[in-house]
């Protein structure tokens, strides 16, 4: 049995209280009104050159017309669109300033929520594929998907009462001028948009309320008894068709509709892959802490290393879809779709190609050497490497089309970001504390212990 | 002084295994191993080193990337660089996207061949080589280990391997 030492308990409650009182601020220091981001401006002036300053012609046409197309969208969405047209774009930059502390908690709640949802389906995966190696670890997973049930339900709060600061389509007047927005409106309309995100939220939970039941029902059953198993087996079935479903409309609703004129087929699977590849990423850390802890004895190097294994392969998938999408677009050149890509190269250049090199030059060549794959500090190390590359590229899926230009790594993201790793740390916990990690019963866990590459 | 060898016939890979740990212990010196198939764990038992074919493919590879980086900076950056479509040709890291397809292409390609033809001729296999088989039988279902007797006694060495389940045990002199 684990026990969460008080130590670590006590980490995680101060991160908690450090980071809510961050959160706190972000949201007390955006300002309120028009006034108030004028004074702002007057203290820094850096930022009105940064507009005009584009390089080339037609990107420089491109860039004119989204922030055109904006700037009508977000004075109409605060209410003020009277104001004179010198104040059009203060009200543009208040919008997307008071923007910001929702963005930066919805990036910290989502990394940490996709990382408990990932987990789940790898879990799933193993079950539905009746996978040899993995039962010992099963339980260090369904720990993890603890953080699944307040995790989702923190996110689906966020996207249904963020409104506007995310979603420019619930912008009614704006919808009203705006044909693309009005074709898209049998989709994009917010009664249906809280039910899909509950549908999501109970259907996911559902399935990892009854894979962790009948797991322990399979530990306390008779000898040959494997009717939990081939319940949880059929359970991870259903599961893994409804999640690939929802997961794309879930990519649509709550990431693809910040730009509800922009879309790009492959981008749900292009989120699945950042989600799966920091979820196997933790499911290493978290093995390796409780194999130093010495409370998994029976997990093996060789479990470790098909561990890594996977966060080598998935590493090269998500820089796979990252660049198909990339590339398509940007050899294409198509107008409406080329504005997602300039601006996240004009304004966040650093973190978008430095992405790239945390999430893909980094695994490809650290995790290549077989030997290195079965050294757990290693693998820790190059896992923490993965885990701020997906961060960020979960930044980049959200701020620029939240906050545009105006981003900033500050308080409330530090803030979000330490409490939502101190909350995840202390579900986590007590979740793999719940029942024995020794996952009794199993018809796989045998072989699994015996599992050597 | 002729050489001496003594070929010894298994009839399952399990009693290989078995009869190989026991030869190493003995310290009797194994020439080579004859088997139908990929016998797990048989390298390891018998010490063999570990291969660096996996080495010489991520140099290949290496050079697979040099080569394509080179060939497409020259032809479509330095030596005409002409406007195709619009797209931007003016240094190689402005039309880099367009590259990557063949970059890895070209990486995967100089990696797998070139390792391939370092297997062929390490292991030295090419068409019309003479086949070295000692007893045709070993590429269906016979195991066989070929050891040097030259200098041990073969009276001993017959009877210590009767004793590790071979089926057959031949004294090949030349």
């Amino acid at each position: 049995m684990y026990m969460l030492s008080s130590k670590i308990k006590l980490t995680a409650i101060i991160l908690m209280v450090v980071g809510l009182i961050g959160l706190v601020y972000g949201f007390l220091a955006a300002p309120d009104n028009v006034e108030e981001v004028k004074e702002m401006m007057a203290a820094e002036e850096h930022h009105d050159g940064s507009h005009a300053a584009v390089s080339n012609e037609s990107t420089a046409q491109m860039q004119a017309t989204e922030d055109a197309s904006h700037n009508t969208a977000n004075a109409e969405a605060t209410g003020a669109g009277e104001g004179d047209h010198g104040d059009s774009h203060y009200e543009h930059l208040l919008h997307q300033l008071q923007s910001k502390p929702w963005s930066a908690i919805y990036v910290s709640a989502f990394f940490f929520f996709m990382i408990a949802l990932g987990t789940l389906v790898f879990y799933a995966i193993q079950i539905a594929a009746q996978a040899g190696w993995s039962p010992v670890l099963f339980r260090v997973m369904e720990g993890i998907t603890a953080y699944l049930l307040p995790g989702s339900i923190i996110v689906v709060l966020i996207v249904v009462f963020a409104g506007t600061h995310f979603f420019p389509w619930q912008n009614e007047e704006l919808v009203a001028k705006d044909k693309i927005l009005q074709l898209k409106a049998g989709y994009l309309n917010l009664p249906f948009f809280i039910i899909r995100a509950i549908i999501y939220l109970i259907g996911w939970n559902v399935y990892r309320y009854f894979a962790r039941k009948y797991s322990v029902e399979q530990s306390n059953a008779a000898v040959n008894d494997y009717r939990p198993y081939k319940k949880s087996f059929k359970a991870a079935v259903f599961f893994l068709i409804f999640f690939i479903l929802t997961e794309m409309t879930m990519a649509w609703d709550w990431f693809m509709s910040m730009n509800p004129h922009w879309y790009s087929t492959l981008f749900p699977w292009y989120v699945f892959s950042t989600m799966f590849v920091s979820a196997i990423t933790v499911i290493a850390i978290v093995t390796v802490f409780l194999k130093r802890a010495g409370y998994v004895t029976f997990i093996n190097d060789s479990h470790i290393h098909d561990l890594a294994k996977y966060m080598f392969a998935f590493s090269i998938f998500w820089a796979y879809l990252w660049f198909s999408q990339f590339m398509l677009i940007w050899y294409a050149n198509i107008p409406e779709e080329v504005t997602y890509f300039i601006m996240r190269i004009e304004e966040y250049n650093l973190l978008f190609f430095g992405m790239l090199v945390l999430n893909f030059v980094f695994p490809i060549l650290l995790l290549m050497n077989s030997d290195f794959k079965r050294i757990p500090h290693f693998v820790v190390g190059v896992g923490i490497i993965i885990l701020i590359g997906h961060y960020i590229d979960v930044y980049l899926l959200v701020m620029p089309s939240t906050i545009g230009p105006n981003w900033f790594f500050g308080i409330p993201e530090i803030g979000s970001l330490l409490f939502f790793l101190g909350l995840f740390i202390f579900v986590v916990g007590a979740g793999l504390g719940k029942e024995s990690l020794y996952p009794k019963g199993n018809p796989f866990l045998k072989e699994s212990e015996n599992y050597h590459y | 002084m002729a050489s001496k060898f003594i070929h010894a016939i298994y009839s399952d890979d399990d009693l290989l295994m078995q009869a190989v740990k026991q030869i190493r212990d003995k310290r009797y010196h194994i020439g080579e191993v004859y088997t139908p198939f990929p016998v797990h764990g048989l390298d390891k038992l018998m010490g063999l080193e570990p291969t660096r074919l996996a080495i010489c493919s991520f140099l290949y590879g290496l050079a697979g990337l040099a080569v394509a980086t080179w060939m497409m900076n020259f032809m479509m950056i330095e030596d005409w660089p002409q406007d195709i479509g619009g797209k931007p040709s003016f240094s190689f890291i402005q039309n880099m996207p367009a590259f990557i397809p063949i970059m890895f292409e070209l990486t995967v390609f100089f990696a797998a061949h070139l390792m391939v033809i370092t297997f062929y001729m390490r292991s030295k296999l090419w068409p019309f080589r003479k086949a070295e088989n000692p007893d045709l039988r070993t590429t269906d279902d016979r195991f066989l280990v070929e050891l040097d007797a030259t200098n041990h006694n073969v009276e001993d060495l017959t009877k210590f391997l009767y004793d590790t389940g071979a089926t057959e045990i031949k004294l090949i002199e030349n």
